[in-house]
């Protein structure tokens, strides 16, 4: 079976965000790493291929030349061949051009799975996984915690708000992965070593236009600064007051 | 002009508190931009009420006629419906399964999405959208280029209109799909989804045990609307569920009032819940980072002070 799994490069969750001139992030400083979402992708994508005894994982990234060293990560963990859509644009591309491009690659690679994050930790869309499967005419399961794989059946189940709903769809199929789904493999020693062996394909692909603009970036409104009312049990009558005639919260 | 459509998302064929405040935002994005109507669209057999969905701001109801939510199913019947309109914008909630039809519906027109929005204003003849990024360490504006705007709405941002009106009702045919939601599992009733609460209680490793935490839900059954919600390090401790845990890697919430009780404020921590309106932490430790990000604060031990806070609640909303 041929799976696949889309990973981003992304800025470290810790990145203190400074907004550059272009309303961008700041670069300066900044550590990238591979979006953890993306890290359960890799993992099911590899339990699923260990499960069948046969296959090949292949993983594909949108991005600058330097995604190279994610997609190596990926490659370490056990995927068997990677490819890097090149363009110095991808890392600020919005989801609907970004789903256009791995779309394209997929449509040629003919995937009977293909695993997402369910979001990529910089911009925080959700909608990379769904708008590629939909270009792809396949169904899509998002936000995936539990993956069984019952012949052609995938059967999936996914935390909705105050639940927890099964979703079935059958192969070919998109999911888009959750915390929770699996505990991601480190990459071993000898994983490393196999990984400057497997292939790595660069491919130059050029984006026509946006499909979202971009008018600005800055940092959230500050909070107004918030106070101590005071110490123990004995401060509870002078918060009430406040959440009531103060914040009228109550 | 603009005439938008609201997807809908309902449970057994009850509506969800959150498409109504989808509806409000739409109502006024389509006032903002010069008057425009407001369809509200049911992807499954509903039973929806007129004068509800008239009230948050929809003109017009749609309810299509499957039986059960499927994911691509609904998107495709709005996607055709988006089309049969002829409408400018296409907004739907942004919950789990808000989320997944955002990218679906964006494909489906091929157009771009704008997923989370807080804000929607109306400049130079389209919508802005301000949506976070990066956790919500910072924010940005969008427009979407394509002939459609698609986009989700964060709960807790946007209100329901609030005026006297009844909506026309309509039915439509609903497309097939190929994924299909066979089995909910849940509480329906009881305490609201931390993620859709207006007010939450959540607890950190400050509370000691998972045995401590009748302490809380104490708390949160005397607020009304009141959600339990965790940290990582609880949940992590198997203290509480995943699906409480509130941060990075859980879930964002907004409530009119978040209670942190024995949470230190870790940055991942507060990536979930520092847009809440008023936060109050109650920590022994003076120096906790909470403080910094808390309207108010109450430095003690949370044994003592949350069956205080408990009672002193019991009395005010009584
Ligand atoms: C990649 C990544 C993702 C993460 N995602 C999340 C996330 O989604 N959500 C999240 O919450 N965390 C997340 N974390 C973990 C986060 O960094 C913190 O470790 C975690 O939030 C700490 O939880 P806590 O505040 O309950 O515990 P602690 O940091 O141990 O704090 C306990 C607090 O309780 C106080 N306390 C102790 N006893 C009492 C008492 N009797 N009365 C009053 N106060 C008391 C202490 O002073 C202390 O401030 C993530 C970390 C990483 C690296
Ligand atoms: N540039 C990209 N290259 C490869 N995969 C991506 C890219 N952007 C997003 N994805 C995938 O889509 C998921 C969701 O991203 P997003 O919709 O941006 O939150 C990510 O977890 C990745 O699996």
């Amino acid at each position: 079976m041929k799976i696949c799994v889309c990973v981003k490069r992304v800025p470290s969750t810790t990145t203190r965000v400074v907004v550059g001139a272009d309303n961008q992030l700041d670069p300066t400083g900044v550590e990238f790493e591979l979006n953890p979402y993306d890290e359960f992708a890799v993992e099911q994508a590899l339990q699923v291929k260990e499960a069948a005894g046969e296959g090949s994982v292949t993983a594909i990234s949108f991005g600058s030349a330097d995604a190279k060293k994610e997609l190596q990560k990926v490659l370490a963990m056990g995927a068997d061949d990677a490819v890097l859509l090149q363009n110095a644009e991808a890392p600020h591309a919005d989801g609907a051009t970004t789903a256009k491009v791995l779309a394209e690659e997929l449509q040629a690679a003919g995937a009977q799975l293909i695993f997402f994050g369910k979001q990529a930790v910089d911009r925080d869309q959700h909608g990379v996984g769904p708008a590629v499967a939909t270009r792809l005419g396949m169904p899509c399961i998002t936000e995936v915690v539990k993956f069984e794989l019952q012949g052609d059946q995938v059967v999936c189940e996914r935390e909705i708000e105050g639940g927890r709903e099964t979703v079935t769809a059958s192969l070919p199929c998109a999911i888009t992965c959750q915390k929770g789904l699996n505990e991601p493999r480190f990459a071993s020693l000898k994983g490393i070593m196999a990984a400057k062996k497997k292939p790595l394909e660069m491919k130059d692909v050029a984006i026509e236009g946006a499909a979202v603009e971009l008018v600005s970036m800055s940092l959230p409104p500050e909070r107004p600064a918030g106070r101590i009312i005071g110490e123990g049990a004995d401060a509870v009558p002078a918060l009430m007051e406040a959440l009531k005639n103060e914040a009228k919260v109550l | 002009m603009t005439d938008i459509l609201v997807v809908l998302e309902t449970r057994e064929g009850a509506l969800r508190n959150a498409s109504l405040e989808a509806v409000g935002a739409a109502r006024a994005a389509a006032d903002a931009s010069g008057g425009g109507k407001v369809t509200a669209l049911a992807t499954e057999q509903a039973d929806l009420d007129a004068a509800q969905l008239g009230g948050a701001g929809a003109d017009a109801v749609l309810v299509a006629d499957a039986g059960a939510h499927s994911p691509d199913g609904a998107a495709a019947t709005a996607v055709r419906v988006a089309g049969e309109l002829g409408v400018g914008a296409v907004f739907v909630s942004a919950t789990v399964r808000g989320r997944d039809l955002l990218g679906r519906i964006a494909a489906g027109l091929d157009t771009g999405f704008a997923a989370d929005c807080t804000a929607v204003d109306f400049a130079e003849g389209g919508f802005v959208f301000t949506r976070p990024v990066y956790a919500g360490k910072a924010q940005i504006q969008v427009k979407v280029n394509g002939p459609v705007a698609v986009a989700s709405m964060r709960g807790n941002h946007f209100a329901p209109a609030g005026r006297e009106a009844s909506a026309e009702m309509g039915t439509t045919a609903a497309e097939g799909g190929k994924a299909q939601v066979t089995a909910i599992a849940g509480k329906s009733g009881g305490r609201p989804d931390v993620a859709e609460a207006a007010r939450v209680v959540a607890g950190g490793r400050g509370l000691g045990s998972a045995e401590n935490w009748h302490l809380l839900e104490a708390l949160a059954d005397a607020l009304p609307g009141a959600g339990l919600g965790a940290s990582r390090a609880v949940v992590d401790s198997g203290w509480r569920p995943h699906s409480e845990q509130v941060g990075q890697t859980g879930k964002t919430v907004s409530p009119e009032l978040y209670i942190a009780a024995g949470i230190s404020g870790a940055i991942q921590h507060l990536a979930g819940m520092s847009s809440s309106k008023v936060i109050v932490a109650i920590n022994k430790d003076a120096e906790a980072p909470i403080f910094q990000h808390a309207t108010y604060g109450i430095v003690g031990d949370v044994n003592e002070i949350l069956p205080a806070l408990t009672e002193a609640v019991k009395a005010a909303v009584e």
